[in-house]
């Protein structure tokens, strides 16, 4: 499985790669081969929306499996990745980079202290199975 | 070569079915009210008989070959329903007809509640539920009405076991509950721990498939229910499984309050290709005042001489109405033809039969295929559809290659507390013969996993169409057709 | 009864099993509670059957024998004799719902024509496989909207002239859902609907909901309304009954948001109500909003056309407790029995039939109107259904028409309280001018002025 050092993880499979006072979130690895071919993706929040954490970011839809998006971080949304909404299946092949989601300026920088390192994030799927 | 669509097999300007001529004097139609042009397509009578003869061809059904298909109970659907349905003097009736015209129709609708509640145990029915699906949404909904009417306004949620159906869930959803799950235990049971540790206040009740999904009959149920009661909550049966429990246990001598019947699993009234089906509800004396409206009862007492007069009854506290009029009437036509035939006698037979058929097929499958759960299973049971010492294969390969052999594949991946699952329902009409043709089909697949995989992930081979890309249909979501422009 | 076994077959069974007889396989139902007495008669033949329920039938007077002016959501028009023989083959009533779609292609691409006839008909972008029936389906467009506005609008408006059991329908659909307001104007006449709306719709507002023709056989145009709804952000649905669509513009035309309606009009007969079947179309871009099953076209892996049940992440078996709706069925056998019904009729056939459903009651009003005392009172036009005021008690009317074999209609008072003594009179092909003439001359006869 393939766990970037670098970014960080929430218990429900969303990532979160910090740079400065906001950060992009997205799904892992784990949670896009769980879902499989991901046919749609359902954004809702839009840029200037406020989050909070554990909110429904996305949904994402594949065949077998439809899947919420929680945040793993309160703020302000900045930016949305809505040109996957063409292309999802870069949500399968890229989840780390072109796969992002959001880009949300952080609120309460304490929430990244409760997230899975990379590390921890593989021992905790490693637990799942 | 594939067969063309009702629009690619139009041709400008033929036509099938005429009308006797205008007999009437004409009034003009405002211009402005009427449309250009309605886009159907041009067939004649031949064509359109060949064209569904043609797809027809391209289905599998029970009619061909067996379907072992775990709770959907896919058993012989006798030829004299069809007969009595189609019987003019019920066909063509209208649901609004004056009652005195109509005493037949109400008739059957009595004489088939009145069966249900005897074999079910309950005192009360409503046959209006027009699916399952919708009978859970009416028992759901009459929780929710019986607590309120008590003025007990905190039970806010509903506790449905792991292996449960997923319209269980999506139904609580529905009626506003919010969901708590319980775990099954190593025995595929209900964790009774569990259920004690969550049960409380706020429970408005349990949703409980009896036998379960796994095929196995709960063996605390009489504890379980008095649980739930202890807690003030009521518990709602998912009667799919039915099949099993005919002349063996009512479920209203358990401690159900609430129960949904599928005729068109149980009862033998068709699948229909998905549909229609028929969901009546049947319940305890404590909340008959809360059925959906109408429901048919006798309005005057016949005699030796005079039958009863049937007519409408409006519960007192009725949760509403679930649908417009009465109910899916000529499902519930085939239904009793069917109860008349088969009588208490039969009906003790069909669970005899459909139990000792899946303990039959249990014991010659469970030396090859992994059994979760080795206990009696009533009419039905589920495999694992893998082996741990064989990667790469699949209970989709499994239910795929099946398909070659001449069999519908049992139902995959439910439930879902087992991995890979297989679910095996035969039914009572199926004879030892066609079950041990389905075992020698599994054991041969169960040999090719490990001799010749590769068979497996590429299957089926034989079928009209082979496996089709389910992510291209849901990308390009190409829902319906019209005319190519060479029809204009 | 159809249980193959013989006692040989049985015996062997349970030797595999490792048990003496069938009995021991019930070992873990409580033991008082086993093997209870079912107070139900012996079983019968076919025969016998047969015979008993051909007794209950004729207890029935059906459409067939008598003359029937009834409408009011379920109409008695001829269905061709192709329509039922081709259900009646095996491989179509006796196949599961399309989840293995390799061995379904028949009724998988039964459904995708469905779809595609109901979209063409409505004139609009998509439709699903179908609801239990119009009501439901109704309701579930109320759902759906609720939804679609992620639950923050929560007022849906509906016109009282839709057929009062959908009303009823929606009512007990959202009753769960507390947050949901429904709001009914109050107002007698249908065309005063654009106007009450003004003082209903806000910001608020998830749905505004009409008939068209509406349950008192108007016809209105509604495209005021849609605009209004539209500029307020809400959607706009309309439930039709799609025979007057083989002639009269559709709401497609008036920018609805959904279509929806009874299919039992297209092939299916009275059935005393039932099973019928709820259309449903839409938008395209709402098609993942909404409830039901949906077939789509594809491909298998040697590039041939096939079709499968798509978009089902949305639906209870996957979704479970975040699936808006629990169906999990669509009335898959009616369906196919609409496909061919349209199919048979097609363009020419379903406009001829439309157009004399128009010219049978037209020509029934206008007989109507020259009895002394009777007024047909829609002032806007209608398709195949009217209300007429009848000059003395209704209920004895329609007593003395049902003595001569007549049906009279339906009495809108148990919908309507202020509207007494009118009935809504609904003509088809079927009716003939003798069968017109008969009534209309009945009911001079029976009226008591």
């Amino acid at each position: 499985m393939n766990t970037p050092k670098g970014f960080k993880f929430y218990k429900t499979d969303e990532w979160v790669k910090v740079d400065g006072n906001s950060a992009k979130i997205g799904i892992s690895d784990f949670a896009q081969n769980q879902l499989s071919d991901i046919v749609y993706i359902e954004f809702n929040k839009e840029a200037g929306e406020s989050v909070e954490k554990g909110q429904i970011l996305s949904t994402i839809e594949s065949v077998k499996a439809a899947a919420d998006v929680n945040s793993p971080i309160s703020g302000k949304v900045l930016e949305v990745n809505e040109c996957l909404s063409d292309t999802p299946e870069v949500l399968n092949e890229d989840p780390y980079e072109n796969g992002w989601l959001y880009k949300v300026e952080f609120n309460n920088p304490s929430e990244l202290d409760d997230l899975f390192d990379a590390k921890g994030y593989d021992e905790f799927c490693e637990s799942r199975h | 070569m594939s067969e063309p669509t009702v629009y690619e097999l139009s041709s400008e300007g033929r036509f099938s079915i005429t009308f006797p001529s205008l007999d009437i004097p004409e009034t003009k139609i405002p211009d402005n009210l009427l449309r250009e042009d309605v886009p159907l397509p041009e067939l004649s009578e031949l064509d359109v008989i060949r064209h569904f003869t043609n797809l027809s061809r391209l289905n599998y059904s029970i009619d061909e070959g067996f379907y072992p298909l775990g709770s959907c109970t896919m058993k012989y659907n006798p030829r004299i329903n069809e007969v009595t349905a189609r019987n003019h003097g019920f066909a063509n009736t209208h649901p609004f007809q004056p009652v005195e015209t109509i005493q037949g129709n109400l008739a059957v609708m009595y004489i088939l509640q009145e069966w249900l509640k005897e074999i079910t145990g309950f005192v009360a029915a409503s046959l209006q539920p027009a699916a399952g699906a919708q009978g859970e949404f009416v028992g759901s909904l009459m929780i929710n009405a019986y607590h309120k009417s008590r003025n007990d306004n905190h039970r806010t949620n509903i506790l449905i076991p792991d292996s449960a159906h997923g319209t269980n869930p999506a139904t609580s959803n529905m009626s506003g509950f919010d969901i708590v799950n319980i775990p099954t235990d190593n025995r595929g049971n209900i964790n009774l721990s569990a259920l004690t540790e969550v049960c409380n206040k706020s429970t408005a009740g349990l949703m409980l498939t009896n036998p379960n999904t796994l095929g196995l009959f709960e063996e605390n149920v009489l504890e379980i229910n008095d649980i739930i009661h202890k807690a003030g909550g009521l518990v709602y049966g998912d009667g799919a499984n039915l099949n099993a429990l005919l002349g063996i246990v009512k479920p209203g001598e358990l401690g159900f309050d609430i129960m949904h019947i599928n005729l068109h699993k149980t009862f033998s009234t068709p699948h229909g290709g998905g549909g229609p089906g028929s969901g009546p509800v049947v319940v305890a004396k404590h909340l008959a005042d809360f059925l959906p409206e109408p429901i048919v009862g006798i309005i005057e007492e016949g005699d030796d001489e005079i039958p009863p007069l049937y007519g409408f009854i409006y519960p007192k506290k009725s949760i509403g109405r679930m649908k417009s009029f009465h109910g899916h009437f000529s499902i519930i036509v085939r239904a009793l033809t069917y109860l008349l035939m088969q009588g208490k006698d039969g009906l003790l037979e069909v669970s005899n039969h459909a139990v000792l058929n899946a303990n039959y097929l249990m014991s010659l499958l469970k030396e090859d295929y992994t059994l979760p759960f080795d206990r009696i299973c009533m009419h039905e049971f589920v495999l694992e559809g893998f082996w741990k010492d064989i990667e790469g294969i699949h209970a989709l390969d499994i239910a795929k290659r099946l398909m070659d052999y001449g069999f519908h594949p049992p139902t995959n991946y439910f439930p879902l507390n087992v991995k890979e699952a297989l679910m095996i329902e035969p039914t009572e009409t199926e004879s030892k013969q066609t079950l041990d043709r389905f075992v020698d089909a599994m054991l041969s697949i169960a040999k090719e996993a490990r001799e010749t995989p590769d068979l497996l992930p590429t299957a089926p081979h034989n079928t009209p169409v082979k496996r089709l890309d389910e992510v291209k249909a849901a990308k390009d979501l190409v829902l319906c057709c019209r005319f190519s422009d060479k029809h204009e | 009864m159809f249980i193959p076994h013989t006692d040989k077959e049985r015996q062997a069974m349970l030797r595999t099993i490792g048990k003496d007889s069938i009995k021991d396989l019930f070992v873990d139902i409580p033991e008082s509670k086993r093997f209870p007495v079912l107070n139900l008669p012996e079983g019968i033949s076919e025969m016998e059957a047969y015979k008993q329920m051909s007794m209950l039938a004729s207890a029935n007077n059906s459409c067939e024998e008598m003359i029937s002016f009834l409408g009011a959501g379920a109409y008695h028009h001829y269905i061709p004799a192709a329509v039922d023989l081709l259900l009646q083959r095996g491989d179509f009533f006796t196949a599961y719902t399309p989840y293995q779609p390799e061995i379904s292609q028949g009724t998988l691409q039964a459904i995708f024509e469905f779809q595609s006839l109901i979209a063409n008909l409505t004139g609009m972008e998509v439709s699903n496989a179908s609801h239990y029936d119009g009501a439901t389906a109704a309701a579930e467009t109320c759902i759906s909207s609720y939804y679609h506005f992620r639950k923050k609008r929560a007022n849906i408006i509906i016109s009282p002239f839709i057929h009062p059991h959908y009303i009823e329908t929606i009512k007990t659909y959202l009753q769960a859902i507390k947050e949901i307001e429904i709001r009914i104007p109050d107002i007698s006449k249908p065309v005063d609907f654009k106007d009450a709306i003004r003082q209903l719709v806000d910001k608020n507002t998830a749905l505004v909901m009409v008939q068209y023709p509406d349950f008192l056989g108007n016809i209105l145009d509604y495209s005021s309304v849609s605009s209004f709804v539209h500029e307020n952000g809400a959607l706009f649905a309309t439930v039709v009954y799609p025979m007057a669509l083989g002639i009269l513009k559709s709401p497609a035309d008036m920018d609805a948001d959904f279509i929806i309606g009874e299919g039992q009009s297209l092939g299916l007969p009275l059935n005393f109500g039932g099973p019928y079947l709820g259309f449903f179309t839409t938008r395209r871009e709402l098609i993942r909003k909404i409830s039901g099953r949906i077939v789509g076209e594809t491909e298998d892996e040697d590039g041939k056309r096939g079709y499968v049940l798509t978009l089902t992440a949305r639906e209870q078996h996957i979704r479970r407790g975040k699936a808006t709706s629990n169906i999990c069925t669509n009335q898959g056998l009616n369906a196919l029995a609409v496909s061919i019904y349209l199919s048979l009729l097609g363009k020419k056939g379903l406009k001829e039939v439309a157009y004399q459903c128009y010219q049978k009651a037209h020509y029934t009003a206008s007989q109507i109107e020259r009895i002394n005392g009777y007024k047909v009172l829609n002032e806007q036009p209608f398709f195949n259904e009217f209300v007429i005021q009848c000059p003395s008690d209704v209920m004895e009317i329609q007593n003395n028409l049902l003595e001569k074999g007549i049906i009279a209609g339906y009495n809108l008072e148990s919908d309507y309280p202020t509207r007494k003594n009118q009935l809504l009179i609904a003509a088809t092909e079927q009716n003939t001018r003798e069968d017109i003439d008969f009534f209309v001359n009945s009911l001079q006869e029976v009226t008591i002025v």
